[in-house]
């Protein structure tokens, strides 16, 4: 007759917590936004503003970098935008 | 308090981390979670993080992820305040012992359903008590996380699901309750009101409310596109409008002394700037029925309101009152 298992062996009810950005809430947007670099002064205020986090400034290149993965596609930034340079498009945009 | 200035610049807060991270689960076009990525950039060094219940906590530590880059704790819906000042007690014993040895700044976050309502008791508690910590408010004016129930800090006439808008009632029928001048009460060495739209006033804010040795309380207007029933897009725009109506004024108390910030002070220097409270409260769905006819009545209340309580603060600011 085989050894039950112990309670260390078995599989655990509950696991560590881990971050959040491996989370992604991406897909819950209805409307994707695209950005006109032509107009974009980079001056981030759409960093500033989103509520994801899903903006980024990347200094070392120099340029904003707008996630997907977590942008839920709210429309803020397109919305505060003072050159804007940001519009919210139904279809999936080409950034 | 040192008079220092702060610089926040555009560019500090984009290449500052967050830690408030993406991937929390507020609905698109949330301010509470702009204002708690904000509130989290303005800290100077080791933060511990505590909330009471609320939409916030719960988008940002659904198990088993947590949306915090800092050590943070959940606690009941009334005791926010009374962790912070636990969190306190337990730092300066540790610091008696020599385990631990540099400042660790805390900050407690509640929505107004955990401030106006059940955690004012803690809150007021342990401002009397003088325990070192930066109490944050984000007021999205209703219990949204559990279905938009009213608060303490519902406006008047503003609908919510237990307050409907019909034709017995013209949804909330009493006035929001001034927390703001409940905490100066306190004698407080700083309280403030914020909005998120003027986010570098917002972040000095936060740095002088967590440079005070002693309480601190900060109150953050945020738009619940939600509950509101608002277009998420125009969520920043209506914290602006807020402020430009006077129905949310920025001003500071700094020992019980108030003074205007740049924004309100602007449209108390040039009254003809003041916007009128239709502008802030069209296109909210939670207004909507105010804006027929049988609603003029409390649209001419809400107004009435702002203005009485716009001069009462121009006085506490040394503001001579001008006419538009």
């Amino acid at each position: 007759m085989s050894r039950e298992k112990t309670w260390k062996e078995i599989s655990p009810a509950g696991v560590c917590p881990k971050s959040s950005t491996s989370f992604l809430t991406g897909d819950w947007k209805t409307y994707t936004p695209v950005r006109d670099l032509e107009k974009c002064t980079t001056c981030l205020i759409c960093v500033i503003y989103c509520p994801d986090g899903a903006i980024r400034w990347r200094p070392e290149l120099g340029k904003i970098e707008i996630d997907l993965n977590f942008c839920k596609g709210c429309g803020i930034c397109a919305n505060e935008c003072p050159t804007k340079a940001i519009t919210m498009k139904l279809d999936k945009g080409d950034e | 308090m040192t008079t220092q200035e702060w610089k926040f610049t555009a560019r500090d807060i984009a290449e500052k981390p967050d830690q408030f991270l993406s991937g929390h689960r507020a609905c698109a076009g949330c301010v509470p979670a702009t204002v708690l990525r904000l509130v989290m950039k303005a800290t100077r060094g080791p933060t511990i993080v505590t909330e009471a219940t609320g939409c916030m906590e719960v988008v940002s530590s659904i198990y088993p992820y947590t949306s915090w880059a800092v050590p943070w704790l959940h606690t009941a819906f009334e005791t926010a305040a009374a962790n912070a000042a636990g969190i306190d007690a337990a730092l300066k014993a540790l610091k008696r012992k020599g385990q631990v040895k540099e400042h660790i700044d805390i900050i407690a976050i509640a929505g107004d359903g955990g401030t106006y309502d059940i955690g004012l008791q803690a809150l007021s508690g342990a401002v009397e008590r003088g325990h070192d910590f930066l109490f944050v408010l984000y007021d999205n004016e209703a219990y949204m996380n559990t279905g938009i129930q009213r608060s303490g800090g519902t406006p008047l006439g503003a609908a919510t699901t237990t307050t409907p808008a019909g034709s017995v009632r013209p949804g909330k029928l009493q006035h929001k309750k001034p927390i703001t001048d409940i905490m100066v009460a306190h004698d407080m060495e700083y309280v403030a009101t914020a909005s998120p739209y003027y986010w570098k006033d917002l972040l000095t804010k936060v740095r002088k409310g967590l440079e005070v040795e002693g309480p601190a309380f900060l109150h953050v207007f945020a738009t619940c596109p939600r509950g509101w029933r608002s277009d998420p897009a125009n969520s920043i725009e209506y914290t602006k409008l807020a402020v430009e109506s006077c129905v949310f004024p920025l001003w500071e108390a700094v020992n019980g002394e108030y003074q205007l910030s740049t924004p309100s002070k602007l449209i108390a220097l040039a009254p003809q700037k003041k916007k009128p409270v239709t502008d802030y409260l069209k296109g909210q769905g939670r207004f909507r029925h105010l804006f027929k006819p049988q609603g003029k009545p409390v649209l001419d209340e809400i107004q009435r309101w702002t203005d009485e309580r716009w001069a009462k603060l121009l006085k506490k600011c040394g503001e001579a009152p001008k006419t538009a």
